[in-house]
């Protein structure tokens, strides 16, 4: 899929899913991927491409809107990289590093 | 009997042996407390050391007292600040450093309001009341069901159909009678809820959907009170304290609001409530338990002196998740929003203005995607006399572990779930099971249901863009049954389970 030659290196990130997002992802909350470190137009590989990439190859359900809206994280849905809000991170833009772990998290609303 | 002014009333008529009784106690009370005070003053030395003296109220003055001998505190004549059996009731929590008399002087004046007493709210109120927090708001409009007892548990079988509101109070009642309740039974709403929440220090928010949380959320921030949310579902339960401080202070920046975190609502298909997707009630009630933690950790100022929190940037949200281990993660979260509605135009409106929060968060409207002649009422379906030839065969699209629980008897079983994901696989198994249970009368009929009538009309829809496809699918689709199991129970089955 990514041809760029660098993607051999790899960069390796845990993903993880909680609060229900996990049903969307065949039941499975921990999922450990190995990314192209480069994306096809040859910049880092970011929070951005880290979205679609879960949609068009980790994402069991073929209901997409569950999990993105206009082509974020819809409303409801927590991103923490490495425990952090995104928002604290640069969300998008943040360039992923090896070993991150990113945790997408659904907010409860039952009590 | 001039000496004795200032003694408290319950003191007037003790006889002489409860008098003494009474001395001894409190006298290994102020031991303990004494002790306490000794062992924790040099860890706990720095601006908000906690100050455990009955009497003083001068900082420098106790700080300089750590000597047991020392006999200068004693003040002849003091009224005391607690009622006598208030010392022994809250004895077990006020010898913690962290509370102390100052402290439990604290809680007694406290004002804290818990928005919904269900899952979250029953084991909140229950810690909160017991530990003596003067005056306890209950905001709750339902009544008291029997499928709320597994998780409410201030709430008991006597009391079903019970409003809520009577039912805690009766219940917090007889566990302290030293504080005083406040009803409120009815629904928070734009129109009612800032004066509500005005009336209170703190909020618990301990509803169970968007709509109230945000209306909540809102009131908090132009009430100007520290607000502590938690939420649950299934196996997991969220934990967050929000708008504190309401107000920047010197040392730290406003806190941020639902809406910082959250400014817009999930998609109404995307949520689960707990009479949907189910609850289990330790995992509810642990949030409870640790909101009302929150909650008097604001209340108790010596508490906040906290190293790890002084240099945390942000804003931690606990996550807890039964099945997982570790079970608890506590992240961070952002802070304040700068353009945030609440925080701004709401806070300097200081009104909600019958702001629209169902029509913000959408509301998930029932499935009505059939044509009303592919639609059967239950009573239709069970007065199909057996002469006509039989019945449509009911395939019952509920999840496996509901199918489980209870079934009309010879339906059969294929998870909504199941036929979104991969109809073909779906409709295939079907058409396997149907023949191999001995319907041979090919080509039969089918009939959906499911607990509502919502999920059975998409599988309906769904059934019919699979046959298109596939050949092999020699059924005759009847439709659905209107209203699913709970009209069934109402038509035709009184016995069926309403689970």
């Amino acid at each position: 899929m990514d041809t760029d030659s660098k993607s051999a290196q790899g960069l390796p990130i845990v993903v993880e899913f909680s609060g229900g997002l996990e049903l969307l992802f065949s039941n499975q909350r921990k999922h450990k991927l190995s990314l192209p470190s480069r994306d096809g137009k040859g910049h880092a590989t970011n929070m951005a491409y880290l979205v679609r990439y879960l949609c068009d190859n980790l994402m069991s359900d073929a209901r997409q809107d569950m999990f993105v809206v206009d082509d974020t994280v819809r409303p409801g849905v927590l991103v923490l990289i490495n425990d952090a809000d995104w928002e604290l991170e640069g969300e998008h833009q943040y360039e992923l590093k090896k070993n991150d772990n990113v945790l997408f998290v659904s907010t409860l609303h039952g009590g | 009997m001039a000496e004795l002014q200032g003694l408290p009333e319950e003191y007037r008529d003790m006889s002489l042996e409860e008098l003494h009784r009474e001395i001894r106690r409190m006298e290994q009370l102020i031991r303990l407390l004494k002790d306490k005070v000794e062992l924790s003053e040099p860890r706990t030395s720095g601006p908000d050391t906690q100050d455990v003296d009955l009497h003083s109220t001068q900082k420098t003055e106790t700080q300089t007292l750590p000597c047991r001998t020392n006999t200068a505190r004693k003040e002849p004549g003091c009224t005391r600040s607690l009622k006598v059996q208030e010392y022994k009731r809250y004895g077990r929590q006020m010898i913690m450093p962290e509370v102390g008399l100052s402290g439990q002087l604290a809680l007694k004046k406290a004002r804290v309001l818990i928005v919904g007493l269900g899952g979250l709210g029953s084991p909140a109120a229950a810690y909160l009341a017991a530990a003596g927090i003067g005056t306890i708001g209950l905001v709750d409009g339902d009544k008291v069901e029997l499928s709320n007892l597994h998780r409410q548990i201030i709430h008991t079988a006597d009391n079903e159909g019970m409003e809520k509101v009577d039912s805690a109070r009766k219940f917090l009642h007889s566990l302290n009678k030293e504080i005083k309740l406040v009803a409120h039974p009815y629904h928070l709403s734009s129109k009612n809820a800032v004066e509500t929440l005005e009336e209170y220090d703190v909020v618990l928010d301990c509803t169970d959907r968007p709509a109230t949380r945000y209306l909540v959320s809102d009131a908090a921030v132009i009430a100007k009170i520290p607000l502590v949310h938690g939420s649950a579902l299934q196996t997991e339960g969220q934990l967050m304290v929000l708008n504190n401080p309401p107000i920047a202070t010197a040392s730290k920046k406003k806190g941020p609001c639902y809406r910082c975190i959250w400014p817009k609502p999930p998609p109404p298909q995307s949520i689960l409530t707990c009479g949907e997707g189910g609850i289990l009630g330790p995992v509810v009630g642990v949030i409870g338990v640790l909101m009302a933690m929150e909650t008097m950790k604001i209340l108790l100022p010596a508490l906040r002196t906290n190293a790890d929190e002084s240099t945390r940037k942000g804003t931690p949200f606990l996550l807890y998740s039964a099945y997982l281990n570790p079970s608890f993660k506590s992240v961070t979260m952002r802070g304040a929003r700068e353009n945030c509605l609440a925080c701004t135009t709401m806070a300097n409106g200081r009104t909600l203005k019958n702001y629209g929060y169902d029509t913000f968060c959408g509301l998930s409207c029932p499935v009505n995607i059939l044509p009303p002649d592919e639609r059967m009422e239950p009573k239709a379906y069970r007065s199909i006399s057996p002469t006509s030839g039989p019945a449509p065969i009911l395939v019952d699209v509920r999840e496996n572990t509901q199918y489980n629980i209870c079934h009309i008897e010879n339906s059969i079983n294929i998870p909504w779930s199941t036929i979104r994901e991969d109809p073909a696989d779906a409709f295939q198994s079907m058409n396997k099971h149907i023949q191999h249970n001995g319907s041979s009368q090919v080509p039969c009929e089918i009939c959906f249901i499911c607990r509502f009538g919502n999920d059975s009309q998409l599988a309906v829809r769904r059934f019919r863009e699979q046959q298109q496809k596939d050949s092999g699918l020699k059924f005759t689709c009847k439709g659905d049954i209107r209203g699913g199991l709970k009209a069934w129970r109402e038509q035709v089955d009184p016995e069926f389970p309403d689970y």
